[in-house]
């Protein structure tokens, strides 16, 4: 059964093992919901014909079609059990050859639908850290098969890396807790997270719900009817002045401001209370919550890279969040693992540490990008604008004057690329790679290099002849992009960046120590 | 333009011009066909739509794929692959072995016509998640991935 072939064959040929026969029945029936529309569409096709007896025949067409290419798939789908890899062969026509080396397979899982389950079949996942999800399915296999795939794999595994799976499964309570946020901790980060989106959600249900409510919630007049009742009116309004309608107005905007304040404050206090990061031996644990606690766990040697963001405002007073890139999803809005929401920097590279990512040593080691990238972003918008401008003039009868006020757009936009510039920083040192961007919105990322993926050199059709290039770094579940970089210097950045990664095996970094 | 340091890349097997130029003439092979019924509808001057349709059809099938050959090119390093291609949009991709997680070899109905192969490699990255490298030989393209499998092997013993 098992090939232990050594050195290169290619399996195009008889080699290899075919999937369970019967297999091709189960697929068939849990396939036929999807022929539901070609039938539909074959009998509609032929209602007018004369002959009865020609709908029974498109249906046992159909069918017989999607059967005879469910056999030609599973005809020309062969899998082989390698000495180091897994290979699958399939394809009618497009043939593709896929070959997972055990060391990459993460986890071999079986899974049995009802109707596979009552042939006694089995589907067989062999899942790897790959960016996209589909690795390889083997649909269907008899469950003895399938224990022995996994059995074998897990064996192999073993084999290639004796420490790997030893690590110490022995928990002892030795928690530490290396950051927490106390209330007012958690009041402060309620008042930066200020919204408005209570308006939003109120006027979504109003405007869902309207037919519900016993009188017409648009209707204005009848507003008006009600405040003279309790004997307000326009009148009155507007009789009280311009110092009373300024106090009326500034009420109003003051209700809305606390409002704002009101909602961060509760939603923040709904989600952050309690929040408390502990170092554990398997990796940091985070619980948090008030009416529901979430407990999430991350493996310190998941972490792919760190994110620093700050706002404006907070960062006046020190504050900033800190989060990890990994692969693993943190909740529904948010992809990455919050470590800190509300932190000073001492604390951030405090927890940082933790998952081996050190702060930078100052701003010398972080350079400015080429200004040329922003003033070509920025001439590319002036001709749009003086097409827009003549459009006005020509065919909307408008006067030239006005149409300079569109000339604000551009002086707009050159203060916000300079702002972008100014706030722009890359650099590296000999382990990590540091990438700040954003003036409001500030973020610093951090990524070790080892943990990089792949790099691209990109140039677009104007930055090919500056000599301008951006560096684009593959990182798991994230991104990391340099731009307006000199090509010398991305190529230059990219030779020393390769050294570090090319030395070191996927496998190697991931495993816990 | 040249890198101080890098190797010199090798060319892709010039029967990828062959293949892409039959693929992009199948492809585009509607437009020209709705094209060529919008002439005989007669809504326009004779040849006015249909010529230029044409040329632009000659330009993209014929011409274009030849120059995208030659700014295709890749290197297979000890313990890198490095992908580079376009003119225009130019980029220039290098994957460490030690960081492919899987390795596909594709062909398709025309590929196999003509002996080709792609080669497509799967890091574990969000940007570059698969890497492509078409228009190799069949036998070159199942020697790189054994190639790649085996610095995957070496890497972890």
């Amino acid at each position: 059964m098992n090939h232990a072939t050594e050195g290169p064959i290619d399996v195009t040929g008889q080699e290899g093992e075919r999937l369970h026969i019967s297999g091709l029945f189960v697929g068939f029936v849990s396939g036929l919901p999807q022929l539901f529309f070609p039938l539909f569409a074959a009998i509609f096709g032929v209602r007018k014909s004369d002959n009865p007896a020609l709908i029974p025949i498109i249906i046992a067409a159909v069918l017989a079609l999607s059967l005879f290419f469910r056999w030609l798939g599973w005809r020309r789908f062969r899998y082989h059990v390698g000495a180091d890899d897994i290979r699958v062969e399939k394809g009618i026509l497009n043939r593709t050859a896929r070959s997972i080396p055990y060391d990459r397979i993460q986890d071999v899982s079986i899974e049995q639908k009802p109707l596979a389950r009552m042939m006694g079949l089995s589907e067989v996942k062999f899942e790897t850290g790959g960016g996209d999800g589909d690795d390889a399915t083997l649909r269907f296999v008899t469950l003895e098969e399938a224990n022995r795939l996994r059995a074998l794999i897990r064996a192999r595994k073993a084999g290639l890396s004796e420490a790997q799976d030893t690590a110490p499964m022995v928990e002892a309570e030795d928690a530490e807790t290396i950051f927490a946020m106390d209330g007012k901790r958690v009041f402060i980060l309620g008042l930066y997270s200020f919204s408005l989106i209570i308006f939003a959600v109120l006027g979504g249900l109003a405007q869902q719900f309207d037919f519900l409510l016993p009188f017409d919630l648009w209707d204005l007049k009848r507003w008006a009817g009600l405040a003279q009742e309790s004997g307000m009116s326009v009148n009155t309004i507007n009789g009280v002045g311009i110092a009373g309608q300024l106090i009326l107005a500034f009420g109003a905007f003051t209700s809305l401001i606390f409002i704002g304040f009101a909602t961060g404050v509760v939603r923040t206090y709904l989600r952050e209370h309690g929040f408390r990061l502990t170092q554990t031996s398997k990796g940091f644990r985070r619980q948090r919550g008030l009416l529901t606690l979430t407990d999430v766990v991350m493996p310190t040697h998941r972490v792919q890279a760190a994110v620093v963001q700050t706002g404006p405002i907070r960062k006046r007073r020190g504050w900033h969040s800190l989060k990890f890139v990994s692969l693993a999803q943190d909740s529904k809005e948010e992809s990455n693992y919050v470590a800190a929401p509300l932190a000073t920097l001492d604390e951030v590279w405090r927890i940082a540490q933790v998952a081996g990512i050190h702060g930078p040593y100052g701003d010398e080691q972080l350079r400015t990008g080429a200004a040329l990238h922003w003033i070509i972003q920025l001439l590319l918008l002036v001709p749009p604008l003086l097409i827009a401008m003549a459009a006005l003039v020509i065919f909307a009868d408008t006067a030239f004057a006005p149409t300079l006020l569109l000339l604000l757009l551009l002086v707009f936009a050159t203060f916000m690329f300079w702002c972008d510039w100014r706030r722009y920083r890359f650099g590296l040192d000999d382990q990590q790679l540091y990438l700040r961007r954003g003036w409001w919105q500030q973020r610093l990322t951090l990524a070790p290099q080892v943990k990089v993926q792949s790099i691209e050199i990109a140039q677009g059709p104007l930055t090919r002849r500056l000599g301008l290039a951006s560096l684009k770094f593959g990182i798991a579940g994230g991104t990391l992009e340099m731009i307006a970089l000199p090509l010398s210097t991305a190529q230059a950045i990219r030779s020393a960046v390769m050294e570090k990664v090319a030395a070191v095996d996927y496998s190697a970094i991931n495993r816990s120590h | 333009m040249t890198d101080d340091n890098l190797p010199e890349l090798t060319p892709l097997d010039p029967a990828f011009i062959t293949t892409s130029r039959i693929a992009s003439a199948l492809g585009l092979l509607p437009f020209v066909v709705g094209a060529g019924v919008l002439e005989f509808a007669k809504l326009l001057p004779l040849g006015t739509f249909l010529v230029p349709v044409l040329l632009a059809y000659a330009f993209v099938a014929y011409t274009v794929p030849a120059r995208k050959y030659w700014h295709w090119g890749y290197d297979m390093g000890t313990d890198r692959l490095r992908v580079v291609r376009g003119y225009m949009f130019y980029s220039d991709t290098i994957v460490p072995f030690g960081r492919i997680q899987h390795i596909d070899v594709d062909q398709g109905p025309i590929d196999r016509r003509y002996g080709l192969a792609k080669l497509t490699v799967h890091t574990a990255g969000n940007h570059n998640s698969t890497v492509a490298l078409p228009g190799l030989a069949h036998a070159d393209a199942l020697a790189m991935r054994e190639a790649i499998r085996a610095a995957i092997r070496q890497d972890v013993l």
